[in-house]
């Protein structure tokens, strides 16, 4: 288990990462959610022992990092942001070091550079040198090298920047894979897909802040107008969206052009309640799509901007 | 730790043969210098023909002696003579095509040979030169003394210009106020040379006779380089090849520690610190696998010197050794203290190439030392490469012991420690350092 309490860390008069505090279980994927510049590869750094905190503590099975040399550290896998990996060597050759450098040598390390090898399906390509590997390649590469010495914490710092959308799925399916076994991983990322595909927990952190720590569904919960049925109308002749506010779990109703958005309480309820009241009253309409509040609306709500554009 | 440590220094050295670049600039570029600058500073035979200087000479007399003194140069191995004319020969010393131009002026045969005795005023020869090669400029200086004084006193003591000269000098010696003391003895001088004049033209050998060559140094040097023993000669690659590289090897030090500034910007170095590693092994590791590096450098290219161009470690072979290992460490150092106080790569790469040059060249790396001026040469003891050149020469064609190593060796574990403790102390170890 993960546990960071109170973390801070300040440079200069910027406060990079203040009061930082939450925790990673075993077998969950939590996820440090945020725009560049909020504070997440600060808190990385902090929690894998690079920069030291101006206040606050960070426990990995209940233990702190007391040294360079601390075994502690051996608890943690770190994959970084940027490639970690030596081009001219060849992808064994990149393991056989750095699983050294956790001092394993031998049968030992040739067992845990096949099982991260197969893990992220790259045993055939052990011999070649890493600058011929593609960027997905590289990434899995990069992810490997982390699980050599089996530690029980995995730090993500934006494992998938950079990659296809083929290597980005191959590598969810190895942390999904490594969730299974019971890692704790902290996952890093602005992409709101990757969180919301990934994360049993999400924590949202900005200006150095954390702003919301919760699983998915509860955030969705923070946002206000979270279900939405979209009807396109062939005619919206005589239709009053007023009375369809008397309907059960109908929250709100407007019309825009030919457009109705229906807020209601339950899509699976609301849903077939007013399509139904619609043909009853003789409104025919050719197109009918769905609206869930998804992650970057939980994160407008919360922050006042968007993910993306920050 | 040992495990760690080991695949630290293991990874340098693959990356480093692995890097066909790295080893290019490593071991290829000082052989060619070496060879190159071997050649030029005489190879290892001695019998490298130099370039001769391009001297032009205007013959505006036209006279025996002039013809001689023309001869006299031509036949100097220093000098290029090639005749000309005043203007032409202006030109080109003004573009460089010639280092000096030569006139002389006419009557010269006559007025010098009034000058030698009589005292008249000495003609005067002018002498045209590039400033830029003002050491060739006194070379020549010294061959014309000498040929116009060879050339100008066989004249004298045989010539047909030379005897006319003599019989007006004693009518003009009779109506000069000298005292008479003095007169006595110029007319006893200049009549002995009168009377050798006429012995040699009796003998029907004037001008081939015992002073037919005229007045010449009276002695001659017999040349001996002092090397190593009897039956060893200088080998001129020995100190260019020692040189170059330590020139490149300092370059192989530069560039670990550029590469170390470098890894502090990529996630190599946040992978290496999220590692239970002290600080001891990483820097510790970094250093022993340049020294291997150096010291494999050193090595190939002293190597190469031997099997293509003879160089041989003349002296204490475990001296010379000993020199190779501690410049390895200091370079291992350098580099270290690189990597400590860079800031962008950028920078530290451009300002410590000019560092490693200044080091260098005041090393005596390209030219040798004693060519400094003495406070320069004194200066340079606070040099490192000054130590390790100096070693290497000992160690080499000079073939001195092992005990004249041991200052080169213990200076350059001093610069060791030195630098070593420079980059232990100033190397910000946390990313916000």
């Amino acid at each position: 288990m993960l546990q960071v309490e109170g973390l801070t860390k300040v440079f200069g008069e910027l406060t990079a990462v203040n009061c930082v505090s939450f925790r990673a279980n075993s077998g969950e994927i939590v996820g440090l959610l945020g725009p560049n510049g909020a504070g997440k590869t600060t808190t990385v750094s902090l929690i894998a022992g690079f920069l030291k905190p101006d206040s606050g503590e960070v426990l990995i099975e209940g233990k702190g990092i007391q040294s360079d040399t601390d075994p502690v550290k051996r608890e943690i896998g770190l994959v970084p942001q940027n490639l970690a990996l030596y081009d001219k060597l060849s992808a064994h050759d990149n393991l056989t070091f750095f699983a050294a450098l956790y001092g394993l040598a031998g049968t030992k390390a040739n067992e845990a550079i096949k099982d991260a090898l197969s893990l992220v399906e790259l045993s055939d390509r052990a011999g070649e040198k890493v600058d011929v590997f593609s960027g997905g390649m590289k990434r899995r590469l990069n992810l490997a090298a982390a699980l050599l010495h089996d530690p029980q914490i995995l730090l993500l710092d934006e494992p998938t920047v950079g990659v296809d959308p083929q290597s980005r799925n191959a590598i969810f399916e190895n942390l999904e894979t490594l969730r299974k076994q019971g890692k704790t991983l902290l996952y890093t990322t602005h992409y709101m897909e990757e969180a919301e595909r990934l994360c049993d927990r999400i924590v949202i952190i900005d200006h150095g802040k954390v702003i919301a720590d919760d699983t998915l569904p509860e955030l969705h919960k923070l946002f206000p107008a979270t279900n939405v049925i979209a009807i396109e109308l062939d005619h919206v002749d005589a239709l009053k969206p007023e009375k369809i506010l008397t309907l059960p779990e109908v929250k709100s109703a407007e019309l825009e052009h030919q457009t109705l958005r229906v807020e209601v309480h339950d899509l699976s309820r609301g849903a077939p309640i007013i399509l139904r009241w619609l043909a009853e009253n003789g409104h025919s309409y050719h197109h009918v799509s769905t609206e869930q509040a998804d992650l970057e609306t939980v994160f407008l709500t919360l922050t006042g901007r968007s993910l993306r554009d920050t | 730790m040992m495990i760690q440590f080991l695949a630290l220094v293991r990874k340098d050295l693959k990356l480093f043969f692995t890097d066909r670049r790295a080893l290019l600039a490593g071991l290829v570029v000082p052989i060619i210098c070496g060879s190159f600058f071997g050649y030029l500073f005489g190879g290892n035979k001695g019998d490298t023909e130099t370039g001769k200087v391009p001297v032009l000479v205007i013959d505006q007399d036209e006279s025996d002696v002039s013809r001689e003194l023309v001869a006299q140069l031509a036949s100097n191995s220093s000098l290029g003579i090639n005749p000309s004319t005043p203007a032409a020969a202006r030109e080109a010393v003004r573009k460089g095509k010639a280092t000096a131009a030569i006139i002389i002026p006419k009557n010269f045969g006559v007025e010098a040979g009034r000058a030698l005795f009589a005292g008249d005023a000495k003609p005067a020869i002018d002498l045209l030169y590039d400033p830029s090669h003002a050491l060739e400029l006194d070379m020549v200086k010294g061959i014309l003394n000498g040929a116009v004084m060879q050339t100008v006193s066989k004249e004298i003591f045989g010539g047909k210009n030379g005897r006319e000269l003599v019989t007006e000098s004693l009518a003009r010696l009779e109506k000069s106020d000298l005292p008479s003391e003095d007169r006595t003895a110029l007319r006893d001088l200049l009549n002995g040379v009168k009377n050798w004049n006429e012995q040699q033209e009796r003998d029907g050998a004037a001008g081939d006779g015992g002073f037919s060559i005229g007045l010449t140094m009276p002695y001659a040097t017999q040349d001996q380089a002092i090397t190593s023993g009897q039956n060893s000669e200088y080998n001129g690659y020995a100190h260019s090849f020692g040189g170059f590289g330590v020139q490149f090897v300092l370059f192989m030090g530069l560039d670990a520690g550029i590469t170390l500034l470098m890894l502090r910007q990529n996630g190599l170095w946040q992978r290496l610190r999220a590692a239970p590693l002290s600080r001891t092994v990483l820097l510790g590791s970094r250093a022993v696998s340049a020294a291997l590096i150096a010291i494999f450098i050193l090595l190939v290219i002293f190597g190469f010197a031997r099997v293509v161009f003879g160089v041989r470690i003349q002296g204490s072979i475990a001296g010379f050794l000993g020199v190779c290992a501690a410049f390895s460490l200091m370079t291992a150092a350098f580099g270290l203290m690189v990597a400590a106080f860079g800031e962008t790569v950028e920078a530290t790469r451009g300002y410590s190439i000019l560092a490693t040059l200044i080091l260098v060249m005041l090393g005596g790396a390209w030219v040798p030392t004693f060519l400094f001026p003495v406070w320069l040469q004194k200066l340079t003891v606070i040099n490192p490469t000054r130590w390790a050149v100096d070693g290497l020469d000992g160690m080499t064609w000079r073939g001195l012991g092992f005990s004249a190593a041991l200052g080169p060796i213990a200076a350059l574990l001093v610069f060791t420690l030195l630098f070593g403790a420079l980059a232990v102390m100033r190397f910000r170890w946390r990313i916000e350092d």
